[in-house]
């Protein structure tokens, strides 16, 4: 390892604190999971019960929209899409930092991965039922949503495959069932060792279901790490693709503000970028109320810090190219389709975003703030925020303000497009806050892999086979 | 400690998992069969108020269908006709029959005749009688002979695929203007030839008939 000059980092450069055993992961991770219900700490029902208040209310929002319809929301032509399509690209941007730890890093090697990937993925899967939802809401008749798949129906047609609408569709279902199998497939050896220290009868029958009889045999490993590596060729690419498909249903149009050939790349590092902020703000207080520090180190906020600053700039360069392709066009609906994003109406949202994604990732670049946990926290709240800000800009502004002077209009949310999108809040963290009760947060097989590897064969677990694969045989 | 599972809770598992399989494959295969065999009630007579004959009334007393359905030819609906079309040859005509009373009473208080819909199109689709009367198609093509009907009854499914079938090719349904109302016509052999005809000299647009905007707006 080359030396490092400068300060050196606070904790270690390891995956996890030195002097981690299997025991001690087991203590640390599984014993809050097995604990019966008396003991589930104060902090967790509090959580659970402020979450499970806003799931409350968005059913309520869910009730009114299916009764009333969707007049309840502010969207009237010109601005159709509004709030639940920002709140749709908001949640499945969310989503892909946890495939892109769970699959990209696996991929490349990165073992830091092991420690964020869990809840990472649990991230995922539940951002994607949030955004989800969103577009069947949307539909005005939620209740034929099915109509969107081509299955064989008395309408005489089936769905337009050529409109990225459509694409959206098998985009996130393809994405939400290979995110849940991914998550499930990474789960099983754990639930096996939580089956296996389960006292009540009710957790042996739960995780004895949920572990599908693994044994733990060496055939059953081998076949497992095969089936899990394909599984993370399989969702790599939909890292890429599946907010491509929605940059495009913006893309193919021919909205000023929308028809840029820039879209899918900037849509991904967008989400990508979004979604470690999401990942800082969970995995922060998780470390901190049960103790993970010496699994999730300072190492993992730092390189998830990083990571957010890369995203973040490329995101930022995206916005500078897009004033500056309205400029360089030279198509005067382009320049004041610019013109307006800075200055119109809505220009305020424009400064807020500039102030929240570019302003404000930028003490980003000092290791000082990449470790410091609560920094890093507000940091990334405010992330979240600007990158809801950066959909609404590219959505209602662009929708505000087309061609037609005629047709232009002004967009106001209403009190349902809030409690909805609050309420979604509620689903999401109802579901994460169920998941880090009955399952382990932390993938502790592969925890206890890496620990063997630390104590037996060196901080690297790959420095085994690093020199036969990449070393000796090259020479 | 005594075993939790039963030896053959991994068996019980598998077949689960292929009964699971086989429930969505059997799902799949049978709605669609289902929706296509009840055909939306086709050929189920509908309970009404009075016991309205059109076989009587069309083909027996040749009354033409635009005496009671009044704005067929320029209007989204034909009307039901109300109390008065009736009364117009009612008020002399088996007057205080039992069959006529809830007319009669109707008349007299002055309230509609609480008739059931048979054909009920879903709000979001835009049929208009005058459009598709004036570009050529009978009565019969979707309501069959009603005029052989003693009760009401749907002829045709109204599905979009139904729809679907004419808006595709219209010239295979097409008949002239002065046939719309001619319950007993048939179409000549070369249905095709005049059908193109009658698609030029009407203004019949593929191309429109085929968009989703023409009945959904």
């Amino acid at each position: 390892m080359a030396v490092r000059t400068g300060r050196p980092l606070i904790e270690t450069n390891r995956v996890m604190a030195p002097g981690q055993t299997p025991g001690g992961i087991d203590d640390v991770v599984n014993t809050p999971v097995l604990a019966g219900p008396q003991r589930t700490p104060l902090w967790w029902w509090i959580g659970f019960s402020i979450s499970g208040a806003l799931l409350l209310l968005y059913l309520v929002s869910i009730v009114q929209l299916i009764t009333v319809g969707t007049g309840i929301f502010g969207n009237n032509s010109p601005v159709m899409w509004a709030m639940p399509i920002i709140n749709f690209v908001w949640w499945i941007g969310i989503g892909h930092a946890g495939t892109l730890i769970s699959a990209a890093l696996l991929l490349f090697r990165q073992p830091w991965r092991t420690s964020i990937n869990r809840f990472a993925e649990a991230m995922t899967v539940f951002a994607v039922v949030c955004a989800g939802l969103y577009p069947i809401l949307h539909l005005g008749r939620p209740w034929v949503f099915y109509w969107l798949l081509p299955y064989p129906n008395t309408h005489g047609l089936f769905p337009n495959f050529r409109s990225p609408l459509d694409w959206d569709l098998f985009a996130i279902s393809a994405y939400a069932s290979v995110s849940v199998l991914f998550w499930y497939i990474g789960l099983i050896p754990d639930l096996a060792t939580l089956r296996d220290k389960a006292k009540s009868r009710f957790q042996k029958l739960l995780y004895g279901t949920m572990s599908l009889g693994w044994t733990g045999s060496a055939r059953a490993w081998t076949r497992y790490m095969r089936a899990y590596l394909l599984l993370a060729a399989l969702s790599f690419p939909l890292v890429l693709s599946v907010h491509s498909t929605i940059a495009m249903d913006f893309a193919v149009s021919q909205l000023p503000g929308w028809n840029n050939t820039i879209m899918p790349p900037y849509f991904v590092a967008g989400a990508v970028f979004a979604g470690f902020a999401m990942v800082l703000i969970l995995g922060i207080p998780l470390r901190r109320v049960f103790g993970f520090e010496k699994l999730i180190t300072m190492r993992h906020l730092d390189n998830a810090a990083k990571l957010l600053l890369a995203t973040g700039m490329i995101v930022v360069y995206g916005y500078f190219i897009e004033l500056f392709l309205a400029w360089y066009s030279g198509v005067e609906f382009e320049v004041f389709m610019a013109y307006n994003r800075l200055f119109g109406d809505y220009g305020w949202a424009f400064w807020l975003l500039i102030l929240c994604n570019f302003v404000a990732i930028q003490p980003l670049w000092f290791r000082k703030v990449r470790q410091t946990p609560w920094a890093l926290f507000v940091i990334s709240i405010i992330v979240s925020i600007g990158m809801w800000l950066e959909r609404f800009v590219i959505i209602v502004v662009s929708l505000t303000r087309d061609f037609l002077p005629s047709s232009w209009g002004n967009y106001t949310p209403t009190f349902w497009d809030w409690s909805l999108f609050a309420g979604s809040f509620g689903l999401f963290f109802t579901l994460f806050f169920l998941f880090i009760r009955l399952l382990p947060a932390i993938a502790t097989a592969e925890m206890k892999e890496l620990a063997h590897h630390d104590a037996h064969h060196g901080s690297d677990p790959f420095e085994e086979i690093r020199p036969r694969y990449y070393g000796e045989e090259r020479a | 400690m005594p075993q939790i599972f039963p030896p053959n809770a991994n068996a019980f598992a598998r077949w689960a998992l292929l009964g699971g399989g086989a429930f969505v494959v059997v799902l799949i295969i049978a709605l669609p069969i289902y929706a296509r065999t009840i055909n939306n009630a086709v050929g189920v007579p509908v309970a009404q108020p009075v016991a309205f004959q059109h076989n009587l009334h069309v083909a027996q007393l040749g009354i033409d269908c635009r005496y009671c359905h009044t704005t067929v030819e320029v209007a989204a609906a034909a009307t039901v006709p109300d109390t008065q079309t009736c009364m117009s040859c009612h008020s002399q005509i088996r007057v205080g029959t039992p069959e006529l009373a809830v007319v009669a009473a109707s008349w007299e208080l002055d309230t509609p005749i609480p008739w059931n819909k048979v054909h009920n199109l879903p709000d979001y689709a835009y049929f208009n009688h005058s459009a598709h009367v004036n570009s050529g198609v009978g009565c019969s093509t979707c309501h069959g002979q009603i005029d052989q009907m003693a009760g009401i009854w749907k002829n045709e499914s109204l599905t979009m695929g139904w729809c679907m079938d004419c808006h595709r090719e219209p010239e295979r349904f097409l008949r002239p203007r002065s046939e719309v109302f001619n319950m007993a016509y048939v179409p000549p052999t070369d249905q095709r030839t005049l059908g193109l005809e009658l698609v030029a000299a009407y203004h019949v647009s593929h191309e429109k008939l085929y968009q989703c905007s023409v009945c959904h707006r």
